[in-house]
């Protein structure tokens, strides 16, 4: 670099430069901010779907599955389960048989814990993760299969 | 016999090697799951993964965190020219964090999470169980009286001595931590917004503040062992770390395409992500232009080889794979698939677990009162540590990504009725996992290589002349 260019010169474009960022960073989250309620369909957010996020959370759920693509990718993703397994038709009753029949002990199988979970909490939990698969997220994932 | 300018720069001593500790715990708990990715009952009843998962990611925060402090311990006081503001604040804290990270490990695999979460009271004040963040509240505030504890000694130093360029970006990006780190707090029921102001700790700290502390690092590092310019290796810090926040805030948009989220977040966050590896690649340049330009052969050699190798593997791994997936039209397919853990994997390592261990190569020879370097054995098999973990990390970054572009193939790109399940994907990558655990246990012989040369004495390396 040649000698024109000081270190003062580089150091108040890094402040400069991050403050300027980081303006616009806060204006578009203000901007994003003021637009996801229509995206996140928040009007549904019930009290059933409150607990559900609880016993989401209270349960390390996202130490093996995905919701929306984050978390960790050993099990599968639960953003669009509720399409998978039968939306409005089936949904609830296979979650309900699914987290009931756990572990599957077949044997060399990845397993799910059996966490006990009462029929009003399986509700709940199955109530948070139809609120999630509504939410409009662009079209992901790619397919079903999350 | 004591080599260290000011006494009080002791205290990295004991962040670092618990750091090490830690790193060790990080490593097992890795290959555990690794394993149960490929024997899915593997200690399923004892350590389910998502157990496993915790421990590996927490551990792997907390000796970083550790790694950081100890870092600022021993180059501030010499930055500044002047004695560290309470050495006795620095002992404290860390044993405040030792046993409040030691107990939230311990919690996480002695009872059930949902348990823990009952114990800690998380109903009154829920911050559990989102990635990463799954530390008890009261673990996480434990975390914020330490960090203000650990500003304020820092803080104190630098106003009452030198402010060198150094000296301000690492502050800014401890600081930044910090402040950051306070979204922690905040868990609303939305899972939209919980998520995205999730990101504002997940991504701005590995992609933002965390790297300041990495180009404060090593910038001291190399001006110790090439003896370059201060003035020079300082403009060169400003203007990378100047690339890597201008890049890296609105690249935080890359995190915002499958959100509740406007559109105008895929344009943002591609085209700056685009920049993000840019710094990295200028770290690079910056790293071998400043080693070529040395003035004085340092003896100790491992630590000129660790700070050329997180500028390399930073670039690759925080770089080039994240660019490969980070615009917006290709992460459609690769978000959340093993191509992220690939990543990941190899971004964390190259960026900041080898950033740490280039300051613990530098620094311990001198905290434990060898001298400049460590013996010419005791380097070799340091170094051996050194190609070890790296070239096992490249290979489980290359078997990932395979695995990765396998199941984005299966899972992903056909239409739905025609795609394979996720667990019948999982079942065609089995190959890939088990070679990537192979590599976990090369990756673990390094680790071990690494701390045995820790215990090999001798007489310290001279400078070569």
């Amino acid at each position: 670099m040649s000698e024109s260019f000081t270190k003062g010169m580089a150091r108040n474009i890094y402040y400069g430069g991050s403050v300027f960022f980081l303006l616009i960073f806060l204006a578009l989250t203000f901007h994003t901010t003021k637009e996801m309620p229509q995206r996140d369909h928040r009007e549904n957010l019930t009290e059933s779907v409150a607990r559900g996020k609880a016993l989401w959370e209270d349960n390390n759920c996202i130490g093996c599955h995905t919701l929306l693509g984050e978390g960790a990718y050993f099990a599968p993703e639960l953003g669009n389960v509720y399409y998978r397994r039968g939306g409005e038709e089936g949904f609830k009753q296979f979650f309900s048989g699914w987290l009931k029949s756990q572990p599957l002990n077949i044997p060399g199988r990845r397993q799910m814990p059996n966490f006990h979970l009462n029929d009003q909490e399986i509700d709940d939990l199955a109530e948070f993760l139809k609120w999630t698969s509504e939410m409009n997220v662009n079209n992901w994932p790619p397919n079903i299969e999350g | 016999m004591s080599t260290l300018k000011f006494q009080s720069q002791a205290v990295a001593k004991p962040y670092f090697a618990f750091a090490l500790i830690l790193f060790i715990g990080q490593i097992l708990f890795g290959l555990i799951m690794g394993l149960q990715y490929v024997v899915g009952d593997f200690l399923a009843g004892a350590i389910p993964f998502n157990v496993a998962r915790m421990v590996h990611t927490n551990l792997l925060i907390v000796w970083l965190l550790f790694g950081f402090m100890g870092s600022a311990y021993y180059l501030v006081p010499e930055e500044a020219d002047t004695e560290l503001y309470s050495p006795k604040l620095a002992m404290i804290l860390f044993w405040v964090f030792a046993a409040a990270g030691t107990a939230t490990i311990l919690g996480y695999l002695l009872v059930p999470y949902s348990t823990l979460a009952e114990f800690t009271f998380n109903e009154l004040w829920p911050t559990m169980g989102r990635e990463f963040l799954e530390q008890p509240t009261i673990t996480k505030i434990g975390i914020v009286v330490v960090a203000l504890g650990f500003l304020f000694n820092l803080g104190m130093t630098i106003l009452k001595g030198r402010k060198t360029a150094i000296n301000m970006v690492l502050m800014t990006g401890l600081i930044g931590l910090a402040v950051f780190f306070l979204f922690a707090f905040y868990n609303p029921v939305n899972l939209a917004l919980d998520k995205y102001f999730w990101w504002f700790v997940v991504h701005l700290w590995v992609e933002g503040v965390w790297e300041l502390i990495m180009g404060a690092i090593l910038a001291y590092v190399l001006i110790k062992v090439t003896g370059v310019d201060r003035e020079v290796i300082e403009k060169w810090l400003y203007v990378i770390i100047a690339m890597a926040l201008i890049s890296g805030i609105l690249g935080t948009g890359h995190h915002f395409y499958w959100l509740a989220t406007p559109e105008y977040w895929q344009w943002v966050g591609s085209i700056f992500s685009a920049i993000e590896p840019l710094p990295f690649f200028a770290m690079v340049l910056y790293a071998f232009n400043m080693v070529n330009r040395r003035r004085r052969e340092h003896p100790n050699k491992a630590a000129t080889l660790w700070a050329l190798g997180t500028s390399v593997m930073a670039f690759l791994g925080a770089g080039v794979w994240g660019f490969l997936h980070t615009l917006a039209p290709v992460n459609y397919y690769t978000h959340g698939s093993q191509i992220t853990a690939a990543h990941g994997h190899m971004a964390f390592y190259g960026a900041y677990a080898m950033i740490v261990m280039t300051i613990i190569s530098y620094a311990m020879p001198k905290l434990r009162g060898i001298g400049e370097a460590n013996s010419n054995k005791a380097q070799v098999c340091e170094m051996w540590g050194f190609w070890l973990m790296t070239v096992a990390m490249v290979f489980i970054t290359l078997f990932l990504t395979g695995a990765g572009i396998l199941q984005v193939w299966l899972q992903r790109l056909p239409e739905s009725g025609e795609a394979l399940s996720f667990m019948a994907t999982q079942d065609k990558l089995a190959i890939f996992y088990w070679m990537r655990e192979v590599s976990g246990v090369i990756f673990l012989l390094g680790l071990l290589a690494y701390i045995y040369s820790f215990f090999i004495g001798g007489k310290a390396a001279e400078k070569v002349s």
